[in-house]
């Protein structure tokens, strides 16, 4: 399957990426192999077969509605690149 | 204008559930904690981490759903919607879209303009919500609290099947009722529990086509979405009778300014790329679950108003505002229970109650009294213990701190006084110092006895039985 510039520049931008024109030619080389491979499901007759999400059949994993955290907080923010007063510090985004 | 257009409108509204935790981890919901303070792997995004969906969340979008005359559907499950913002720590939204665990519903509602119509519902579904970001005015950043990521939230996506403000209104109202009488959230805009974006479109009138509409954010109160309609409706016209084309796009909505731009996102490629999450599985729900459901289901307003018509036969100007408020229709409800006769509180409620609440522009929802002390205070009056002026005086002190009416009477001194021998020495006295009002009354002038009963019940301090004090004045004149 061919992969056109567009798809690349706009995978791109989906996925806020900057490719050089090397990294470009290179991912458009990997998502065409990629899709090949995937696209072999295609010469199967799914005709009347269900769509499935998941490989197995456990259903209804669910818990009850009882509070089982307590305030980790301090733990928690050492995950972030940056903490200022208890909160996550990331580039200055508008709503 | 020249041609006519109609406003073609549906709307998205999203609903906080008032769980006690968080849709898949066991962090708490409530609100107004510390910075962070619930969080956890789960509802900060962390890699690796595993959500568990609250079983509680699945119960009250059933619930919702079979209030509002959906399908249940028997077999759903979640998808992630993938988009950057860092308010959403995944970089995609548990959301679903497949399927949604309700649709094809509808609610009944009713205008001046457009009288009884049903607004179809498309679908309900399940979805988390995302943090909050404040911007910092010192350092050029933003702050991230993740408290309310993860919060259960029901989508409740209408058909557009809405024509103007009113029935918008009119709609609102009617989820906002049926989901409060569930129990499944306090549904306040102004606070963000309910929130609701507006499809609008225009089309000349007749037309079969539907015009491209745009999506009208950040509304928050009944108020805003009315001027919002109104805004829209206009900006649009004016866009297509000059010739121009509308563009679809999402706008925000600015009340103070009373008016809305477009949001713009460089890039803004409205490409989610939905798939199924791999991590929760499919939620099945057999027919026992559902029958549970149902047989929960509490009676919802539309049943309240026939019931409280034949049982208590109350006008329905007065059944619409007592069941207008889950709260008011519950301390009814209450109060009936503890003895006391259903005319009688409707009677307080529709009139010192309302009356109170308006002069401290304070919502039926705000009401802080219990069922209980308004019971006594009918009990009180019931008896005569206290006559009616005091009654509504006790009243406004039960409205405004909840006192108990037996014990306030008790040391105000409040009771009327029974005593039939002290009423009528006070008012032989009266009649002795008023000697102008008894010839006035003695002469044929009926009205003179109002200032005489006047008199005795200010002696009296207020305290004494008006048909008492009239029957002992008549009495004593009539010597």
């Amino acid at each position: 399957m061919t992969i056109t510039d567009e798809t690349i520049d706009y995978v791109g931008i989906l996925a806020k990426l900057e490719l050089s024109d090397e990294e470009k030619a290179r991912a458009k080389k990997d998502m065409s192999d990629m899709l090949d491979y995937v696209g072999k499901l295609n010469e199967l007759d799914t005709d009347g077969v269900e769509p499935m999400s998941h490989t197995f059949s456990i259903n209804n994993v669910m818990r009850e509605d009882v509070v089982t955290n307590g305030d980790d907080r301090e733990n928690m923010l050492l995950n972030a690149p940056e903490a200022k007063d208890g909160a996550y510090v990331v580039p200055k985004t508008f709503n | 204008m020249s041609k006519e257009y109609e406003t073609v409108i549906g709307l998205e509204v999203h609903v906080e559930l008032n769980t006690k935790t968080k849709i898949f981890c066991g962090c708490s919901t409530a609100f107004g904690g510390e910075v962070n303070e619930h969080t956890c792997p789960v509802c900060t995004g962390m890699p690796g981490s595993l959500p568990v969906l609250n079983k509680e969340v699945v119960n009250k979008a059933i619930a919702v759903g079979l209030a509002t005359n959906c399908d249940i559907t028997r077999n759903c499950k979640f998808d992630r919607k993938n988009y950057f913002y860092p308010d959403n720590p995944q970089n995609y939204q548990i959301s679903q879209l497949y399927y949604p665990i309700c649709r094809n519903g509808y609610v009944e509602i009713e205008t001046e303009e457009f009288g009884k119509k049903k607004v179809g519902i498309h679908e309900i579904h399940m979805e988390e919500d995302a943090g909050k970001l404040v911007h910092d005015e010192f350092m050029d950043c933003s702050l991230v609290d993740f408290n309310r990521s993860g919060v259960p939230l029901i989508e409740i996506v209408s058909e557009p099947d809405m024509r103007s403000a009113e029935e918008v209104i009119a709609y609102l109202d009617k989820l906002r009722l049926i989901i409060q009488y569930l129990g499944a959230s306090d549904c306040k805009l102004n606070e963000g529990s309910m929130r609701a974006d507006v499809n609008l479109s225009i089309r000349e009138k007749g037309a079969a086509e539907f015009g491209t509409r745009t999506e009208m954010k950040n509304l928050n109160s009944f108020k805003a979405i009315a001027r919002a309609i109104e805004n829209e409706k206009e900006r649009q016209i004016d866009i297509i009778e000059s010739g121009e084309k509308v563009v679809q796009e999402t706008r925000r909505w600015d009340d103070n300014k009373e008016y809305s731009y477009a949001m713009r996102s460089k890039e803004d490629a409205q490409d989610y790329r939905y798939f199924p999450d791999p991590d929760l599985v499919p939620i099945v729900i057999d027919d026992a679950w559902l029958e549970r459901i149902k047989a929960d289901q509490p009676e919802l307003r539309d049943e309240k108003r026939i019931r409280y018509k034949d049982e208590f036969e109350l006008p329905e100007y007065d059944i619409d505002i007592i069941t207008g408020s889950k709260k008011m229709a519950d301390l009814f409800e209450e109060t009936i229970g503890k003895g006391a006769n259903p005319k009688k509180v409707s009677n307080w409620l529709m009139v010192e109650t309302m009356r109170l609440l308006k002069e401290h522009d304070m919502d039926a929802d705000d009401i802080s009294f219990s069922a209980d002390n308004l019971a006594k205070l009918i009990a009180l009056t019931d008896s005569k213990a206290i006559n009616s002026s005091v009654a509504k005086e006790v009243f406004e002190h039960i409205f405004a701190e909840n006192i108990d009416p037996d014990k306030y009477v008790e040391e105000h001194g409040l009771k009327t006084v029974n005593d039939e021998g002290a009423l009528r020495e006070t008012i032989i006295k009266i009649i002795a110092d008023n000697p102008q009002s008894v010839a006035d009354y003695k002469g044929g002038k009926e009205k003179a006895i109002g200032f005489l009963v006047g008199q005795t019940m200010k002696a009296m301090k207020g305290k004494a039985e008006p048909g008492m004090v009239n029957q002992i004045l008549k009495e004593e004149l009539a010597k």
